[in-house]
């Protein structure tokens, strides 16, 4: 069976005006889901992450090219549909969480209106039965009192609440894909477990297919089935999470799980990766991550590491790994 | 011997007006009756959901807040009891570093004239004993001693939080108070400042009061852990025991909902129904009752008290 979502090579640049900078948020990226798994995209700030998942749906700002590569969903490739077939794919059949609840609501309209308006667009639902829908559909993100939560505004909810309508309106049409990006950097411990929890329950009564954007490795261990582990715009690891946390290939990988406090290992000293992560529209030469690379041979800083292990499902760009 | 610093009973309260005339309609308990001692060269974690007032007790620490009630006590001497010139002893002897370095630092003022501001203010140094400070500053954070004449922009996040602890240690304080001090920076570079941070402490014998929602790296820093529920301590202990034996029901609700550091590693489930009510109306009895798993009858009215047991302290009608 084809899978879910299949990204070949994808790649996306910002070009400068007169196109005379180029900056790969994405480059060269392959990696696939298949329905009903969840995936998890870790990196840093200025990974490319949030790229990646913006052009899956095709919403990049107009700097954004396309650089080449397939991006299938479902067989068929989104970046050769029109815009106007685009338009009915999202929030559709892959809908969005970003990270913002309050940046994702009209502070002007109803909860029921918003979390309505995906059925009325996508299945010209009626008015009051796609508000009849949009009470049940709070129901099931258990916000108590939907029947009179529906007439109130964003405002009148706390933060946890407004994420939970905002995944309401990302099911509301029963995508097959839901890409939340950081779904809960801003909420707090309890109310992140309960919204986890929340979106796995969501998913096995959907068959739903999860992608989760985060920098939080905890949460990939808590929720995904595979990992795409990005680094300045490319996929430096790919593959199972259990492998991945088991035995990391990538020497970044491996030292971003070393360098996570875990409880019970107090007083020890943390592995720290030294320097930071580089200026996308300055890269260095060869593998992006060589100067902070403990590995680090002549080979990576000349010439950039090619994808190994693809026909195993757990791939990686090391010239040290692939030895 | 006495501990670095002593809270008893510490309150805050801030009034809410209302109405056309301003009248006082209560108060938000933010702060409302904590006690907890800081020792010398040790961290106190204090976790907590937001509300919980673990904000306005690094306010009330740093003397930002005026306290309601109670007494914080440094090196034995009540605060209250200070005059200017003690006062200003304990602003020196207190300082903070703050989540987001991109905010705490002046853009437009040259890193060197940032870290030596507070010594400038404090103290009269000679041209050549400023330098001398400033160097061995940089040094201590592992900067490059060019850094001084640079300026905030020209450095990284990780960078910057460098700086911002350079400053708070150009007054050799006895007590930092770091409020989320690395949850600005991207994942790679928190272990940097967290190793920092204890080499720091273990060199110069600090005191951290250590704020943040990460419980792991909390666990990781802290010698005692305080956890705080709307404005009240509810368990106080070392550091290991309440993050893996935890007693109050909120306790083991919070580190549970804490995420695995791998997909093996199972944690007891405990999701807790609602959310944490306000400060201005908490509930009566124990403020957690609405949400507790196992609450009792006794719960709904009556505050619970402090007891010790094995050394943690616990304000639960559980272990009574």
């Amino acid at each position: 069976m084809a899978p879910l979502l299949e990204l070949r090579n994808a790649s996306t640049h910002y070009v400068s005006a007169r196109g005379t900078r180029v900056v790969k948020a994405v480059d060269n990226v392959t990696l696939s889901l298949e329905a009903g798994e969840t995936l998890g995209i870790v990196g840093e700030s200025g990974s490319g992450k949030t790229t990646l998942a913006l052009s899956i749906l095709r919403l990049l700002p107009t700097a954004a090219v396309n650089a080449g590569g397939e991006m299938l969903f479902d067989g068929e490739d989104l970046l050769k549909k029109s815009p106007e077939e685009m338009r009915q794919i999202r929030g559709k059949k892959i809908a969005m969480i970003l990270q913002d609840p309050m940046a994702s609501l009209n502070p002007l309209f109803t909860i029921g209106d918003q979390v309505g308006e995906p059925l009325r667009v996508h299945e010209s639902m009626p008015r009051k039965r796609a508000w009849a829908r949009a009470t049940a559909l709070l129901k099931s993100v258990r916000i108590t009192a939907p029947e009179t939560r529906v007439r109130e505004y964003p405002h009148q909810m706390s933060g946890g609440m407004r994420q939970r309508i905002v995944g309401a309106m990302g099911i509301a049409c029963e995508p097959r894909l839901l890409i939340a990006d950081e779904p809960t950097t801003s909420l707090d411990l309890t109310i992140q477990a309960q919204y986890l929890a929340l979106l796995r329950d969501l998913q096995r009564e959907h068959g739903l297919a999860l992608i989760f954007i985060t920098h939080n490795l905890g949460i990939v261990a808590k929720m995904c089935d595979r990992v795409a582990v990005m680094y300045a715009g490319r996929l430096v690891e790919f593959g199972p999470v259990r492998k991945i946390f088991d035995a990391p290939r990538h020497p970044y990988t491996r030292a971003l799980l070393q360098s996570i406090p875990r409880f019970g290992d107090s007083r020890t000293k943390l592995t720290a990766i030294d320097g930071q992560p580089p200026d996308l529209s300055a890269l260095p030469l060869g593998c992006a991550f060589h100067p902070r690379c403990p590995d680090a041979i002549d080979r990576c800083r000349a010439e950039a590491p090619p994808e190994t292990g693809t026909n195993t499902g757990h791939t990686f760009r090391c010239w040290v790994a692939a030895s | 011997m006495t501990p670095l610093l002593e809270a008893a009973d510490l309150t805050k309260h801030f009034p809410v007006k209302g109405g056309i005339f301003g009248r006082s309609r209560g108060a938000v308990r933010a702060v409302d009756g904590i006690s907890f001692v800081v020792e010398k060269g040790k961290t106190l974690g204090v976790v907590g959901e937001s509300g919980c007032g673990k904000t306005t007790t690094a306010k009330l620490v740093l003397g930002l807040e005026e306290p309601t009630a109670g007494v914080l006590r440094f090196e034995g001497a009540d605060l209250t009891s200070l005059d200017k010139a003690g006062r200003r002893r304990y602003r020196r002897g207190i300082q903070a570093v703050f989540q987001d370095p991109y905010a705490s630092l002046n853009p437009r003022m040259r890193v060197g004239d940032i870290i030596m501001e507070p010594l400038i203010t404090h103290e009269r140094l000679s041209g050549a004993d400023i330098k001398k400070r400033l160097e061995s500053l940089l040094d201590l954070v592992g900067l490059p001693s060019r850094a001084a004449d640079l300026f905030p922009h020209e450095f990284s996040g990780g960078q910057r939080q460098r700086i911002a602890i350079a400053r708070s240690l150009s007054l050799n304080p006895s007590l930092i108070v770091l409020d989320e001090p690395v949850s600005a920076l991207d994942v790679s570079i928190r272990a940097q400042i967290l190793n920092l941070l204890r080499e720091l402490q273990s060199e110069l014998g600090l005191s951290y009061l250590f704020i943040a929602h990460d419980l792991a790296a909390v666990a990781h820093m802290s010698h005692t852990i305080a956890v705080m529920y709307l404005g009240r301590i509810v368990e106080l202990g070392d550091a290991a025991t309440v993050a893996n034996s935890s007693r109050h029901p909120y306790t083991r609700a919070l580190f549970a909902a804490a995420l695995p550091s791998h997909p093996d590693e199972k944690r007891e489930e405990i999701v807790l129904a609602g959310e944490v009510p306000s400060p201005l109306n908490p509930p009566a009895g124990c403020h957690f009752h609405p949400r507790c798993p196992s609450v009792m009858e006794r719960c709904r009215s009556e505050e619970p008290k402090v007891r010790t047991i094995d050394g943690i302290r616990v304000a639960c009608h559980l272990y009574e």
